[in-house]
């Protein structure tokens, strides 16, 4: 039976910073505030934002929404932790030890955690429980490992009389802009690096979904980090996010969202302070299935990839391409697996797919479904609406696509497929490298030499040979072309927070002057 | 079946409490009498009194803790465990160390003689810490992808050994189990590891732990016994391919035969050292005399990188002299139960036989003792804290490895004078150098030949920091990243992705 799992922020329990909300697991009562300097707080002016539940189209509860005035107190606080208690003068074995209790204390409260998950993005409870928070604590888990094992160099010079060596620092106060699609995990790929490295954190979830983001933030304080190390302000993109990405005493920020948004964060980037940017944007995936793929296994990823989190995915594998021989075989096959796709109710055990997130999404979704009829693409299976409360949309395959179709072109952001056949290896590769984005590529075959040219030739910055959308929290991710700047998970996040110090430390050699 | 060995601790201990823990050797996760039924007896060094007896190992049962280790490294360990897994059993570890403090810390004083304060706060803290470093090592094991040439694709592999062998020594029972444990189950190794046999109780206590921490059975096997017997049978065996061993240069050099002698199993050693501590003229004095006291009476001088060796600047020689000696005069003898004991008693007769005889000869040889020099107290192995002076390089003081509370103090003139003195030596782990220009310090540490050189402190270790000898005093690097080379056998794949055949 779940318990209020809050003990500490006395905030909590305030009208103003918090809301009642009835979960399967009993009544609970969320943070609605803005968390800055481990408290939660209304926002300087009072405003809000509501957040809605997608399963039922209702209005769950009103959250402080950050203004600018907001953002700078959040910063300040970063700040002062950066200099104070966190970055160099906090031992990275302390780092770590405190993000090992979180981790623990996120795994205890999986379940509550994940129902409102569920509640808010819409996702089936089962995969937030099982998957994204799973993955999130041994994301925090495998970051905490990293805290005290940040390296630099001692690096032999020809100069016998001169030390010189490397200081990976922790850049500092990073602004941290998360997606909708993973509230959780996407908190966890961005927190656990960040704090391992040394730096503090000014995070703006998504509006969309802010609220499993502020229920992670009590369980910061319960862990026991120092104030202002990690601090989230909840607001609009345009707002939070636009002051966040201009501030000029932030020092670093990493979004993961629309290729479209991650131009203005670059641009803001630029026009402010020049602060180093990562980026982890959009796809439009490819997945290839060559005729000695076991074709069911290779229907099965297939699937996967486009129907996961209901194709709400930067990865999603949204175009597949099978080679002709088999094209019929894998159709059938193909088919027959979609309808068996259970879309329903998210706090249901046995539901694989919730509804979309938004309103927003559910009518751009329906839009792309509908261009692609006009087109003159074929609804094979799905193609519109399931239900009539909710924004749950039905897997949708279409074929006899043609490459310059928008719904081939763009990244659509829902469980729509679109299907096509090549005949020969270098036409696969074609087709699959014929899109600005390269995110994720996945490519099917049991012939070696094949897997090989193939994944060396697919321009993506996650390949997937005879597997697709299984990510491990220590192999790095991240994307070609548009599709991002930069890599998360694996050792390689690690780059992204730290700042590279060369130190030539001369202990004998004296320079005469004047010099010539 | 082994018995259970109940114990209560009382004032002046700070914990009150009692342990109970099973005597046995540990394989496949249960306690076991040894083959031969026979038992050990445990000695209590601050009284000479036994203490318990505990399962003798044999040959025999290395045999069967090999089989089981290996039995363990094809079905539940090795690389059929994901590295997070092993990194969450390894932190599950560290948290019941830690939840378990005072009770390992008071086995620990009561069975090696260090003082309890001591014990929790440096032995115990460290060891988790250790284990807790490793556990975050465990899904971090990275190979490379190498460019070659487009006609091939090649990367390596960093996989585990296998079952190796592991022998710790008794001046730092837990402390040393960790350093071992750590790494060798963060590459997915399974472990037969023997025990000193004057100090074998607190990783008796530790079985229970790995136990309730969730390994599988086999992966950690313990035995208690003597050298002669598990060791050399470790150290022989034909189906162990990696030996990891601290102790004495000379059991050292029988072990590296040994591996020579079966089947060149892979060996690192830490071994002994007579470590040189340097103090110039402008170092800050009254530091210098500090650190340099803990330096080597730290843990009552049984440590393999003691600073046993001191050298001062002749311009301070005599200020510090009676700096130091007044020094050493404050540092608490005694009880190691008791909370304000620095140092307790050496850890066994023969360790203390051999200790008052190294203190004889320098007597012999015309050594001055400065302070000490004497047995502490009528009951136990307590030794008094003991500096000679005047001492010339070829005495067997000056040259040979002590292990106890017991310095020798030298002039120097300068810094090719002390380059010279402080390298004069076979062995090589660690050194000291004290000055406040960093230019000098620098260049000396540069031209030390030791595997850690101090500079302003002394027997500083993190788990982070590599620590390994030159010289005699070893083979390989423990602690840090560097570790994980002694538990992994690299394989390198070439994939031909187009070559012709020849």
């Amino acid at each position: 039976m779940h318990r209020t799992y809050f003990t500490t922020t006395s905030a909590v329990g305030t009208p103003d910073v918090s809301a009642a909300v009835a979960l399967p697991s009993g009544k609970a009562t969320l943070p609605t505030g803005l968390f800055i300097n481990n408290k939660f707080v209304p926002a300087v002016g009072g405003e809000t934002f509501q957040t809605v539940n997608p399963s039922t189209e209702e209005v769950i509860c009103a959250v402080s929404s950050a203004q600018a005035a907001d953002v700078d107190l959040a910063v300040a606080a970063a700040r002062q932790a950066f200099k104070t208690t966190w970055g160099k003068h906090c031992p990275g074995t302390e780092r770590g030890k405190l993000m090992f209790k979180l981790a623990d204390l996120m795994e205890e409260q999986a379940q509550v955690l994940a129902e409102v998950e569920a509640l808010d993005n819409g996702k089936p409870v089962k995969i937030a429980r099982d998957f994204d928070i799973g993955d999130s604590v041994a994301c925090l888990r495998y970051y905490a490992g990293w805290a005290d094992k940040i390296h630099g160099q001692t690096i032999e010079t020809n100069d016998l009389q001169k030390l010189a060596y490397t200081k990976h620092e922790p850049i500092g106060v990073c602004g941290q802009i998360i997606p909708w699609n993973y509230p959780i995990q996407m908190w966890a790929w961005k927190v656990a690096p960040a704090l391992a490295c040394g730096c503090t954190i000014v995070m703006k979830p998504s509006e969309l979904t802010p609220l499993t983001a502020l229920m992670l933030c009590e369980l910061i304080v319960q862990a026991g980090f120092p104030p202002g190390v990690i601090n989230c302000v909840p607001g609009i993109g345009s707002v939070a996010g636009h002051a966040l990405t201009y501030h000029l005493d932030v020092d670093k920020v990493a979004f993961t969202g629309s290729t479209l948004t991650g131009r203005k964060i670059m641009e803001a980037a630029a026009k402010s302070n020049l602060k180093k940017v990562t980026l982890e944007l959009g796809g439009k995936s490819p997945n290839l299935v060559f005729e000695s793929a076991d074709l069911d296994q290779a229907a099965n990823w297939c699937l996967l990839g486009i129907t996961y989190n209901m194709g709400q995915d930067c990865t999603a594998g949204s175009r597949v391409y099978v080679q002709d021989t088999i094209y019929d075989t894998f159709l059938q096959l193909l088919i027959k697996k979609f309808e068996q796709v259970k879309v329903g109710d998210p706090y249901d055990e046995k539901t694989f797919n919730g509804p979309l997130v938004s309103k927003g999404q559910f009518e751009k979704v329906l839009g792309f479904i509908d261009e692609g009829k006009k087109a003159g693409a074929k609804v094979i299976t799905g193609g519109g609406r399931q239900g009539t409360k909710g924004y749950f949309v039905k897997p949708t395959i279409f074929a006899n696509v043609t490459p310059n179709m928008r719904i081939v072109k763009e990244e659509i952001f829902g469980p729509v497929l679109s299907l096509a056949s090549f005949k020969t290896e270098e036409e696969a590769i074609s087709l699959a490298n014929a899109t600005t984005y390269g995110l994720g590529a996945g490519l099917h075959s049991n012939d070696a030499k094949q897997c090989m040219r193939v994944s060396g030739a697919l321009e993506a910055g996650t390949v997937w040979v005879n597997q697709y959308n299984l990510l491990n929290n220590n192999v790095p991710f991240g994307g070609f072309k548009q599709s991002g700047i930069g890599r998360e998970l694996g050792q390689y996040a690690l780059d992204n927070y730290t700042a590279v110090k060369a130190v030539h430390f001369n202990y004998g050699e004296e320079l005469e002057w004047p010099p010539v | 079946m082994p018995a259970t060995f109940n114990y209560t601790f009382d004032a002046p201990c700070p914990y009150k409490g009692t342990t109970s823990f099973n005597t046995g050797i540990f394989i496949d996760g249960k306690f076991h009498d040894g083959s031969e039924k026979k038992t050990i007896e445990v000695f209590n060094p601050s009284n000479g009194k036994k203490i318990t007896d505990i399962s003798e190992g044999t040959p025999a049962d290395v045999d069967t803790a090999v089989a089981a280790a290996h039995r363990a490294f094809q079905t539940s360990w090795g690389l059929k465990v994901p590295g997070s897994e092993r990194g969450r059993l390894l932190l599950r570890l560290a948290d019941l160390i830690e939840k378990n403090a005072e009770e390992l810390a008071a086995i620990e004083a009561l069975d090696n003689g260090k003082a309890y304060s001591i014990a929790l706060d440096f032995d115990v803290a460290q060891s988790a810490a250790v284990i807790r470093y490793y556990g975050g090592w465990a899904d971090k094991i990275q190979g490379k992808t190498i460019e070659v040439d487009e006609t091939k694709f090649a990367y390596t592999l960093h996989e585990p050994i296998g079952v190796v062998g592991q022998i710790i020594p008794w001046n730092f029972p837990l402390y040393m189990l960790s350093w071992k444990l750590g790494p060798a189950l963060a590459t997915g190794n399974t472990i037969v590891l023997k025990t000193s046999e004057f100090t074998p109780l607190s990783a008796l206590r530790v079985c229970a732990l790995i136990n309730e921490a969730g390994f599988p059975p086999g992966v950690v096997n313990i035995l208690s016994g003597y050298g002669a017997t598990v060791g050399a049978a470790i150290a022989n065996h034909m189906h162990i391919e990696k030996v990891a061993f601290t102790g004495s240069t000379l059991v050292g050099r029988s072990i590296l035969k040994a591996a020579a002698n079966s089947n060149l199993k892979k060996a690192t050693l830490e071994l002994g050292g007579k470590s040189p501590n340097i103090i110039f003229d402008d170092a800050n004095l009254d530091d210098a005399v500090k650190w340099t006291a803990f330096g080597i009476m730290f843990n009552h001088g049984q440590c393999c990188c003691a600073g046993s060796r001191v050298f001062v600047q002749e311009r301070i020689y005599d200020k510090f002299i009676s700096a130091f000696s007044a020094h050493i005069k404050t540092l608490k003898v005694g009880n190691p139960m008791d909370p304000d004991t620095f140092q307790g008693p050496q850890v066994s007769q023969i360790q203390y036989d051999r200790i008052m005889g190294y203190i004889k000869s320098g007597k012999e040889e015309g050594a001055k003792i400065l302070t000490g020099g004497e047995r502490h107290g009528s009951e136990g192995y307590f030794i008094q804290p003991t500096v000679f002076t005047d001492v010339k390089p070829d005495m067997k003081i000056v040259k040979e490895e002590i292990f106890g509370p017991v310095v020798v103090i030298q002039k120097f003139k300068d810094e090719d004078d002390i380059i010279h003195m402080a390298n004069d030596t076979f062995y090589g782990l660690a050194a000291a150098v004290f000055s406040r220009d960093i230019s000098r310090a620098l260049t000396v540490a540069n031209r030390l030949q030791a595997g850690t050189v101090w500079v302003n402190c002394y027997n500083k270790l993190h788990p982070q920091v590599p620590f390994g000898g030159y010289k005699q005093s070893g083979i390989g690097r423990e602690l840090g990243e560097y570790a994980l080379a002694n538990y992994t056998n690299i394989k390198s794949v070439q994939i031909n992705l187009a070559a012709p055949a020849p």
